[in-house]
């Protein structure tokens, strides 16, 4: 601080305090919502503050299954969320570290094309293309399976920058000193650059899962079959269910769930978070 | 752009990036092509024979008043989404800077929604909106204002125009908050002993030094609107009342998979691909110049 004015001082707090409360204010109404019965929720204005349902509506969630989220429990549909999160952040991590490894330490025909082809897919997400892709996973037959939900959505061209402006900066005598001690390239990147790359791998980790983690569009699609939905996608069979009105403290039960665990993983790694999310994107 | 120092092998390279090349050309060159292609087709609706139309879907697209409401209502939705969310983001950020011990740990507490899923941030402030029981609804009638996102259009392109950029203020405010921290603390110095006042210094100074943040940003946050909210608006709204959230990504996925218009929603997905293309390519030109004063 420049200058000491008290008053600027109070109105920066006063600033800040109220966008956490803009921020935190609606996670905090769905998690009241979601400690209550029915009958709380069916009259305005809705309750503030916790009800004494939390015990019974999390665990009816969890294991329950019930009619309005199509029979499948709260569980079941995280633990799907969890497998495909983590299939689609490793196999992100371990394909463009790959490419970028060959891309930057080798010279090899068509070397600038395969960067090129990378480089197109940069911002064209799925939903753009989302109906001809359905087309293409169809014919192959991964509707209705993990590989379906993860493979297609592996490439990165994200990741694959990131990896490559890295191994730029990494020193050429250790490549120097790896072909003295008659390391071949694998060797070198096993023993060396995979160690060098952990920090990057690490908060790359945390980006891939919260995107892995937030899928919709693409389970949405590619699952029929109930025991595979994942739970961002699941919530929006609970809130459009049609004829019947939608069961608020469950939905806000199921969102609560939806949304800790990429949460708990922001907040407890957000140094790591802070810096792949800065660093991947410039 | 590449080692002085490197590593002789033939096939390896290609073996290393092959995975990457497979995934490329099965999930995304094929269909992209394909969408390509098939917006020059009419297919009837089982997929058992299709006739070559040439520019028709295009031409029909752009004579569809449905689609061209719905390029202004993505245009309206994506333009206020960025100016909401980054306006508010910078304002935090600016004050996060300015509070010196404490900003850590306002910013532990401003950037965990950039975790919550857009769909999520939908339902919620569906929840908290909702006409008969929602705590915000109930506000509003308060002062007089009567919502009903499910009947007024108006209301629920705000609706959703208030969730998306809800959720994305954090990331703004994340880069806004890393652009403040790299300005030489000696220029803002330099000008408070000019007896320049913080408002000025804002103004003069750090402004004109974050616009290449906030250029970088604001395209972030136009493609983020117009792509990544399809969930957001699917969970929600449904595109309705009578089309009025219904942004050309929402549409793209309606013609396609609802009303089982092959060839009209390949056009479309052409359209929204040379649009995200043209984006990106702005993004690289501008980004890499560096905005600057």
């Amino acid at each position: 601080m420049v200058e000491n004015r008290p008053l600027l001082k109070l109105f920066t707090h006063a600033v800040l305090i109220l966008g956490v409360l803009f921020l935190c204010f609606p996670v905090w109404m769905s998690l009241v919502a979601s400690t209550h019965g029915p009958g709380a929720l069916s009259k305005s204005p809705i309750p503030l503050w916790f009800g004494d349902q939390a015990w019974e509506n999390y665990s009816q969630l969890i294991f329950g299954g019930m009619s309005e989220a199509g029979g499948v429990p709260v569980g079941m549909m995280m633990l799907n969320s969890l497998i495909m999160a983590l299939g689609i952040t490793i196999g992100k991590i371990a394909v463009s570290i790959l490419a970028a490894y060959a891309i930057v330490y080798f010279r090899f025909p068509f070397r600038m094309g395969f960067f090129w082809m990378i480089f197109v897919t940069l911002m064209l997400p799925v939903e753009v293309r989302i109906l001809p892709t359905f087309d293409v996973v169809t014919k192959l037959g991964l509707l209705n399976s993990y590989g379906g939900l993860i493979v297609p959505l592996i490439a990165s061209a994200t990741a694959t920058f990131l990896f490559r402006q890295f191994f730029l900066t990494v020193p050429d005598e250790l490549v120097e000193a790896a072909r003295i001690d008659r390391a071949g390239p694998m060797r070198f990147f096993w023993d060396i650059l995979l160690p060098l790359s952990r920090t990057n791998i690490a908060a790359l980790f945390i980006i891939l899962f919260i995107y892995g983690w937030n899928q919709y569009l693409w389970p949405l699609l590619v699952t029929t079959d109930e025991s595979l939905y994942t739970v961002v996608m699941g919530i929006q069979r609970m809130v459009n269910s049609g004829e019947q009105l939608p069961v608020w403290h469950y939905i806000m039960g199921t969102a609560m769930l939806a949304l800790i665990p990429p949460v708990i993983v922001v907040v407890a790694m957000q140094n790591l978070f802070v810096k792949g999310l800065v660093e991947s994107e410039k | 752009m590449q080692k002085r120092v490197i590593f002789k092998a033939r096939g390896l390279p290609y073996l290393l990036v092959l995975p990457q090349i497979a995934i490329t050309v099965i999930f995304f060159f094929w269909p992209s092509w394909q969408a390509l292609e098939s917006s020059f087709f009419i297919e009837d609706a089982f997929g058992f024979s299709r006739e070559w139309v040439g520019w028709q879907n295009y031409r029909e697209l752009f004579n569809d008043p449905g689609y061209l409401r719905s390029f202004r209502s993505t245009l309206i939705f994506g333009l206020s989404v960025a100016a909401l969310a980054m306006s508010l983001a910078l304002g935090l950020a600016v004050a996060a800077n300015r509070v010196l011990r404490a900003t850590q740990g306002y910013r532990t507490l401003l950037i965990w929604p950039y975790a919550v899923a857009p769909a999520l941030a939908g339902v919620i402030w569906y929840f908290l909106m909702n006409p008969s029981l929602g705590i915000v609804a109930y506000w509003l009638k308060g002062i007089g204002v009567e919502w009903n996102h499910y009947v007024n259009g108006d209301q629920a392109l705000l609706l959703v125009i208030v969730a998306a950029a809800w959720k994305q203020i954090s990331y703004n405010f994340l880069f806004f908050l890393a652009g403040l921290q790299s300005i030489p603390k000696s220029l803002i110095e330099a000008a408070a002993i000019d007896r320049a006042g913080p408002v000025r210094r804002f103004w003069s100074i750090t402004f004109p030094l974050l616009s290449p943040t906030t250029f970088f940003l604001l395209v972030v946050n136009l493609v983020y609107a117009f792509f990544d909210t399809f969930s957001l608006i699917h969970a929600t709204t449904e595109g309705g009342p009578s089309d009025s959230t219904s942004i050309l990504v929402f549409r793209v996925y309606n013609t396609g998979f609802i009303g089982q218009d092959y060839g009209g929603s390949a056009a479309q997905s052409v359209i929204l691909m040379a649009l995200v293309i043209v984006m990106t390519v702005v993004q690289f030109r501008y980004v890499e110049r560096k905005v600057n004063y």
